[in-house]
């Protein structure tokens, strides 16, 4: 795999070296150079509206929830709606503001085993709304912040970020991105594995729909909960190479800490005793990336992705994909395309009854097993010029993917996508 | 095993090099790279499914998508 690793990066290297241009002299910069622009004052309005709507449904028998067997059907019905405002100013600024709200509605399976008679609710809604800010000058320098939240009946987040992005001369751009999330996990643990109460009189009841409440004296008390963290920062840059070929490399330092297992996943140990999943309160990952987007000729462009991961828990992965849209005409495309993923397997997972009682940290999750993955499907877009059907629906994308793992995972998702102008 | 760990630290480093040795290509003849499907990030019909990626396998990040948190994945 190294040497496919290394053999990908050489081939972009021999690939930019082949397509790139070489630097005009300041004589001919300064003749080409145009007038300078003319700055309008415009109120901050809305430019665009964002619609997309997606269904996912998967298979498996892998669940975490039972130890590494059992049932992973899922299914999950997404939406969501963003607005995006712009304005400028005669300084020649651009502003923009983002709104966004995200309704999720999913099916697990595997949640009705949380209580163990399976009685435990299986469906649960999620939802995020976000607000992002940005300034760009007439520089070409932008500086945004972002704030997000997201709720579900188990799991709050809420993060923020700030970005800053730089053009640089040849055609380049230099941007770095910090986010941080602050998430609190509630500890809704498997029925038979609720820690005892520490005072006297009180009797602890997991209700079918996997709440836990107290009786006795803690007949108002909450499930307590506890908190993740989870510090990103990014450097992205990008670079136009030629009129028909564009490449990027993004690079992400992220850190975690805090209660990083999930509570209602069992693990079974080799003497047959079950236990809560038990992973590190850290963890430490570095992602690379590299993109590479080729228009050849007139009606196929190739988009190329290809990423190395590692982490302190002992996964490794490389990811390639490649989408090739077809360009029917200027404003219909179709768009085929194909991702391998694979992945070692961290030091703390084991499949069921494989983990000893002398484990310190221990897993059956197989998010963290060693797999490999295949993700193809097809994808359509259209965006005519006027809108469709002479409309302010100025685009439309609809997308399909089936995914298989090797652990036997299988999953299908279609999304549609529209915006209106 | 050590030339291969510093291929590896290198390569990443003469691609930025190689990168930034490129040139301006002007507006006027940008119309193929500003195309909707030559952008250098994930289109919107993408995000669902880089969502679910990041909750099945063990890897994420640098492709503009979730890097963790925010949810009960990794």
């Amino acid at each position: 795999m190294k040497k496919i690793c290394l053999t990908v990066i050489g081939l972009y290297l021999l690939l930019l070296n082949a397509f790139s241009q070489s630097v005009k002299p300041d004589s001919v910069k300064v003749a080409t150079k145009v007038a300078e622009e003319v700055y309008v004052e415009k109120p901050l309005q809305l430019e665009e509206t964002n619609i997309v709507s997606s269904y996912y449904q998967q298979n498996g028998n892998h669940s975490a929830v039972t130890g590494g067997i059992g049932t992973e059907k899922v299914t999950d019905l997404s939406n969501g709606i963003e607005l995006k405002f712009t304005g400028s100013n005669l300084t020649g600024h651009k502003y923009s503001l983002i709104t966004g709200l995200g309704f999720d509605h999913h099916t697990a399976a595997s949640s009705a085993y949380v209580n163990k008679t399976g009685a435990s609710k299986t469906g649960g809604n999620r939802v995020y709304p976000s607000i992002s800010y940005s300034v760009e000058n007439k520089n070409g320098t932008t500086v945004g912040v972002g704030a997000y939240y997201s709720g579900e009946y188990n799991y709050h987040s809420f993060a923020l970020d700030a970005d800053y992005a730089h053009k640089i001369g040849g055609g380049g751009e230099l941007s770095t991105k910090v986010s941080a999330y602050f998430d609190k996990v509630k500890l809704i643990y498997p029925s038979e594995l609720i820690p005892a109460p520490t005072t006297t009189n009180v009797t602890t009841v997991t209700s079918a729909s996997g709440r836990t409440s107290y009786g006795g004296e803690h007949e108002k008390a909450a499930i307590p909960s506890s908190l993740r963290n989870t510090y990103t920062g990014s450097v992205t840059y990008s670079q136009i190479i030629n009129k028909t070929l564009q490449a990027s490399v993004s690079l992400d330092g992220v850190a975690q800490n805090g209660y990083l297992s999930l509570p209602f996943h069992r693990v079974y140990l080799s003497d047959g005793s079950v236990h809560v999943e038990n992973l590190p309160g850290s963890r430490y990952k570095l992602p690379i990336g590299f993109r590479l987007n080729y228009f050849m000729g007139d009606k196929i462009i190739l988009r190329s992705y290809y990423r190395y991961y590692k982490d302190d828990w002992g996964i490794t992965a490389h990811t390639a994909s490649l989408e090739i849209p077809y360009k029917i005409t200027s404003f219909f495309s179709v768009s085929p395309f194909y991702r391998f993923y694979q992945q070692t397997a961290s030091r703390y997972f084991a499949p069921y009854e494989t983990h000893t009682a002398n484990d310190q940290y221990y897993s059956s999750n197989y998010a963290y097993s060693a797999f490999k993955s295949s993700y193809y499907g097809v994808g359509i877009h259209l965006s005519p010029p006027g809108g469709i059907w002479k409309s302010h629906l100025s685009s439309m994308d609809i997308r399909y993917g089936h995914y298989t793992q090797t652990t036997d995972l299988n999953s299908n998702i279609i999304t549609f996508a529209f915006q209106f102008k | 095993m050590k030339k291969n760990k510093m291929i590896r630290m290198i390569s990443p480093v003469s691609f930025i090099m190689l990168l930034s040795s490129c040139v301006q290509v002007k507006n006027f003849q940008k119309n193929k790279l500003n195309d909707a499907e030559m952008g250098l990030s994930n289109r919107k019909v993408e995000k669902s499914e880089l969502n679910f990626q990041s909750y099945r396998e063990g890897a994420s990040g640098a492709n503009g998508g979730k890097t963790g948190g925010g949810c009960g994945c990794n």
